[in-house]
């Protein structure tokens, strides 16, 4: 009885919902039986070759057996086969730490996060580059699929950090100089595709540098989304710190306190608490801006895909790849979206009841 | 403001040093660029743009051959670029308004498949879901010698969909597309690389903006709709007269925001195929070598156009909003 | 939380960015250990990885000769893949010691961009290839096709400039990346596909399932003899390349492959003698050992031997020897004298 009531009232009220409900019901269940004949019951989950597979779902389902063979070469792509299981404690740490860091005791104990983090990239780059304690040498280009997604999202988020806290700091300050430096660079790189700082990065840099010294592609490109990350963070803190009412920066002058010192314990701790919904947005944005960097020749997770479809062995399964990548990057993003916005709610209910 | 001449002199003596750290930097940087340049024995300056391109470009608006001049090409990229800017603006616009409204519809299934699309197309990177729209236009139509005929002179082929067009060369006629050789002649030629950017632009910005209208209309005051409501006004022509013009202050600065981005997005058409801006400069530096001025021009023009979004919507908002008391 | 990054940054950068010189390439790579070579991204038969990540192809084995000629050692090499765009600079700025990547000797190369070019290791040519189901057979049937090509190489100026010749049009689709551009191809979205036609067999061997069904059309309409390539400036490491290429044509002219080498240490020609290092002095005006070209022919092989097992009849791609073949048996392979 309930449930016709609840039908009645959230489907069917009204003519033009009804018609709604029965049109919008009938294309999923279309939808849904489609996908579910491809995806499990014509498909096809281990075969030898995709001949084979092919021929076993006859052209109507899914080969399954296709990432059952190839989800390792996805994943790590060319990273030493014997040594996969480097790349396999990178990515857990770092979904480990993504992990901790929201925990909301940590943030108050502001010290022992940022020894985690340190620690943990530490502890990853140890993993990936090897060379010492009896790991062997991986160079840089040989950082392929998940693992590099990671470190560059990661670490271009958190070398932009500092750059972006100076560029807010820089335009909502006083002296005319830091404000016009701060606002040219943010509106130059905001107005300007993410694709062109990369190809200026991995093109010119070289260029840039004193004849002789070179760095890795890679590096390259973590440059790249570093400067151009630094002007999104910025206008992310300078939202925070627009946040804090004037009450705060008279208590501190108040207390004798100077510019640094007040910017330093008072003001920041409290804007960066307030910029995490936006930051954790950014955190999204990046980590799927990262698919950029196949176009400037670096092997991440869409290049590993691509570039298994065209086996001969294995030609073709461009939907079995792709959607399990997009189910990848799904999971993260999706994840890390909901919590900013559980995050966001329990901010603002905090602020309202303060 | 610092009152006493020690505190003045220590502001300005800090612009001082961080203004000559920054050019202290950038003419280092220009010494290494110009040394490594000189070493390499790269050429300077802009004259490239009156070369002949020598290449040539599969989809232009304009007139265009090999014979003409790189300064033409990049005029053809940039067409591009503003064709699809506008049209994927336009029709981001229109389908982020209906999901966004759908958002917010009493109807639970109609609420819910909304929320859904706006979850899956957000939280997968764009590049994938272009890959994969290529992939699906390009797959599932046959060779231009198969091709299918939907309407009398309309075809649907791999080399994507072609129809007649009015003509004015030679007198008005329809130009009706016809095979001839290996493609189509005639008529006018959506690619599938053109419809995928379009299609894969569209639909991921439409759920960008379906979020934005909808925290748009969530932040018109309740008062607004139970007054309508009051009124006898029914739900869409509530929508329409009230709280969407209402709505339309919230939804503008970021709306703004998402069509800069889409324009900025446009430059990954590079990726599948479709001669853009950032295509044609790249087949330039390429060619040319001079990669510093062909990036920093590329630069410059996608600033203008995120500059010109921003003015002309800044413009017509002024020109069109409420006056409240 | 985030202000300790720099260090961290740091650290990376560190371990990272091999500080170069820009002086003898030689010294440096004997202190390192190991030569750099820049290879292609994919390329069979020139320079593929496979799962496992090892490195084989025409390049691949020129670069292992290089490696075997300056440190005694094919396998002390270490591979960076660019894309048509980085290879360039990853050379210029010192990054990688040798381009090994089917790169066309030209002109502006040598001049723009300061490069200099070693003896080339296949005399190419650009083409095209096409589907045998469309029943073209000659490049001059192409007017008004679809072409894929690949952005960032010369063969969009050449296929312009061959369709301009003769006065034909066609609709170019400029890919960024390899991958897609073939993927354009084999899914019928183009007509044909131009390229280098090493490459065109190459994709057509490692890429699809059916290679038959595929046809490169005779006409060669570009010169594009690939070569390896270096850095203006340091004569004595392009010495090396270039005798390092010679050595492996002049093993082929004289009969000796890596299965005889050791046999024909006792050869009574004055010429295998200098160039096995019976009679010193050849290794040493190089700056290198006296073994140099023994170890590049007993690890490496000859040309004829390179050739057959990465392009040739030992390959999927089955490319017959045509102008690569030596001087003596009418193609374009022929050694400088070592003496």
């Amino acid at each position: 009885m309930r449930a016709l009531l609840w039908l009645r009232a959230n489907l069917f009220n009204g003519v033009w919902n009804s018609i709604l409900t029965l049109a919008a019901l009938y294309l999923i269940l279309r939808g849904l039986w489609g996908l579910a004949d491809w995806g499990v019951v014509n498909a096809v989950w281990s075969a030898p070759d995709g001949r084979a597979c092919r021929a076993a779902s006859g052209e109507a389902g899914a080969c399954w057996a296709f990432i059952a063979h190839w989800y390792r070469f996805i994943l790590f792509g060319r990273f030493p086969y014997a040594e996969q299981w480097r790349p396999l404690l990178v990515i857990l740490l770092f979904t480990g730490l993504v992990l901790v860091s929201c925990d909301r005791r940590l943030w108050r104990r502001g010290r022992l996060l940022i020894a985690i983090w340190v620690v943990g990239l530490g502890v990853s780059l140890v993993l990936m580059l090897g060379g010492i304690l009896g790991l062997s040498h991986v160079s840089t280009d040989l950082w392929n699929g998940l693992p590099l997604t990671l470190f560059l999202a990661v670490l271009g988020l958190a070398g932009a950090f500092p750059l972006a806290v100076f560029l807010a700091l820089g335009r909502r300050s006083n002296l005319p100089i830091l404000r016009a430096l701060s606002v040219g660079y943010i509106e130059l790189i905001r107005g300007v595709p993410l694709i062109t700082v990369l190809f200026m990065a991995s093109v010119m840099l070289p260029l840039f540098l004193p004849g002789g010294v070179n760095v890795a592609n890679a590096l390259r490109a973590l440059a790249g989304l570093m400067l151009f990350y630094a002007a999104y963070l910025a206008e992310v803190v300078r939202g925070g710190l627009q946040a804090i009412p004037r009450g705060q920066y008279e208590a501190a002058d108040a207390l004798g306190l100077s510019y640094w010192q007040t910017t330093r314990l008072v003001v920041l701790p409290q804007a960066l608490q307030i910029a995490i919904p936006p930051l954790v947005n950014t955190f999204i944005a990046a980590f799927k801006d990262t698919t950029l960097v196949t176009i400037v020749g670096l092997f991440d997770l869409v290049a590993t895909a691509s570039s298994a479809i065209t086996d001969p062995q294995w030609r073709g399964f461009y939907w079995e790849a792709y959607l399990f990548i997009a189910a990848i990057y799904f999971v993260y993003c999706f994840f890390m979206s909901r919590y900013s916005r559980a995050l966001e709610a329990s901010l603002q209910q905090r602020r309202a009841v303060r | 403001m610092p009152v006493s001449w020690a505190a003045r002199l220590r502001v300005l003596l800090l612009q001082a040093l961080v203004l000559g750290a920054v050019l202290g930097l950038a003419a280092y940087l220009v010494n290494n660029t110009l040394d490594n340049l000189a070493r390499q024995g790269i050429a300077t300056g802009f004259s490239y743009l009156g070369r002949q391109a020598s290449f040539a470009i599969g989809e232009t608006l304009i007139s265009y051959s090999a014979a003409d001049s790189y300064g033409r090409a990049l005029l053809v990229g940039l067409l591009n670029t503003i064709e699809i800017a506008v049209l994927g603006s336009v029709f981001a616009s229109v389908l982020g308004l209906v999901i966004g409204i759908a958002r917010l519809s009493s109807n639970w299934l109609i609420r819910n498949l909304a929320a859904i699309y706006i979850e899956a197309l957000r939280n997968v990177p764009l590049l994938l879901q272009l890959f994969l729209w290529w992939d699906v236009l390009r797959i599932a139509a046959p060779g231009p010698r198969q091709a299918w005929e939907i309407l009398p002179g309309v075809f649907v082929s791999n080399r994507g969909l072609v129809f007649p067009v009015l003509s004015w060369s030679g007198g008005l006629h329809w130009d009706v597309p016809h095979l001839a050789g290996f493609n189509f002649a005639g008529g006018h030629t959506v690619t599938p690389e053109f419809a995928a950017l379009l299609v894969g632009l569209v639909v991921y910005t439409a759920a960008f903006i379906a979020e934005i209208v909808r925290a748009g209309i969530e932040g018109v005051p309740r008062g607004q709709s139970e007054a309508a409501a009051a009124l006898g006004l029914r739900r869409w022509p509530a929508l329409r007269h009230v709280i969407l013009p209402q709505a339309r202050r919230i939804i503008l600065p970021p709306l703004i925001g998402e069509y800069q981005a889409l324009t900025k997005n446009s430059s990954l058409a590079v990726a599948i195929g479709f001669p853009d801006l950032m295509s044609v400069t790249n087949t330039t530096l390429n060619q040319t070598g001079q990669a510093i001025e062909a990036i920093a021009l590329m630069m410059a023009i996608y600033l203008v156009l995120s500059l010109a979004i921003a003015g002309a919507l800044n413009w017509v908002n002024a020109r069109t909003r409420l006056v409240e008391r | 939380m985030m202000r300790a990054m720099p260090p961290a940054a740091a650290f990376l950068l560190l371990a990272i960015a091999t500080p170069a010189f820009a002086g003898p390439t030689l010294d440096k790579i004997k202190q390192r250990g190991y030569v750099t070579c820049g290879v292609s991204t994919g390329l069979a038969g020139f320079s593929i990885a496979d799962q496992q990540g090892r490195y084989t192809g025409l390049d691949v084995d020129t670069c292992r000769a290089i490696a075997a000629a300056v440190l005694g050692d094919a396998s002390k090499t270490r591979f960076v893949p660019g894309t048509a765009q980085q290879r360039f600079t990853q050379l210029q700025s010192g990054e990688t010691d040798v381009l090994t990547r089917n790169t066309t000797w030209t002109l502006t190369r040598e001049a723009d961009l300061g490069l200099l070019f070693a003896p080339p290791n296949y005399y190419d040519g650009q083409g095209f290839m096409v589907a045998k189901k469309l029943g073209v057979s000659s490049a001059k049937e192409l007017n008004g096709a679809t072409i894929c090509v690949q952005a960032g190489t010369t063969t969009e100026l050449n296929l312009a400039d061959y369709f301009r010749t003769h006065q034909m049009s066609f609709k170019p689709l400029v890919i960024e990346t390899l991958d897609q551009t073939e993927n354009a191809f084999y899914s019928g979205r183009c007509d044909a596909f131009t390229a280098d036609r090493s490459g065109l067999a190459g994709s057509r061997a490692g890429r699809t399932a059916n290679p038959d069904e595929y046809v490169i059309l005779p006409e060669v309409i570009s010169k594009e003899p690939l070569a390896p390539a270096v850095r203006q400036g340091d004569d004595e490491w392009f010495e090396i390349v270039r005798w390092t290429v010679y050595a492996l044509i002049d093993a082929e002219e004289k009969g000796v492959d890596s299965k005889n080498v050791d046999a024909m240490k006792k050869s009574t020609d004055p010429e295998i003698q200098r160039m096995l290092g019976v009679v010193p002095g050849m290794g040493k005006a190089l700056h290198l050992g006296n073994a140099w070209a023994y170890d590049i022919i007993k690890q490496v092989g000859n040309y004829g031997e390179m050739f057959d097992r990465d392009v040739g009849k030992d390959s999927a791609l089955k490319l017959d020897r045509g102008i690569n073949a030596l001087w003596t048996q009418g193609g374009l392979m022929y050694a400088m004298p070592i003496r």
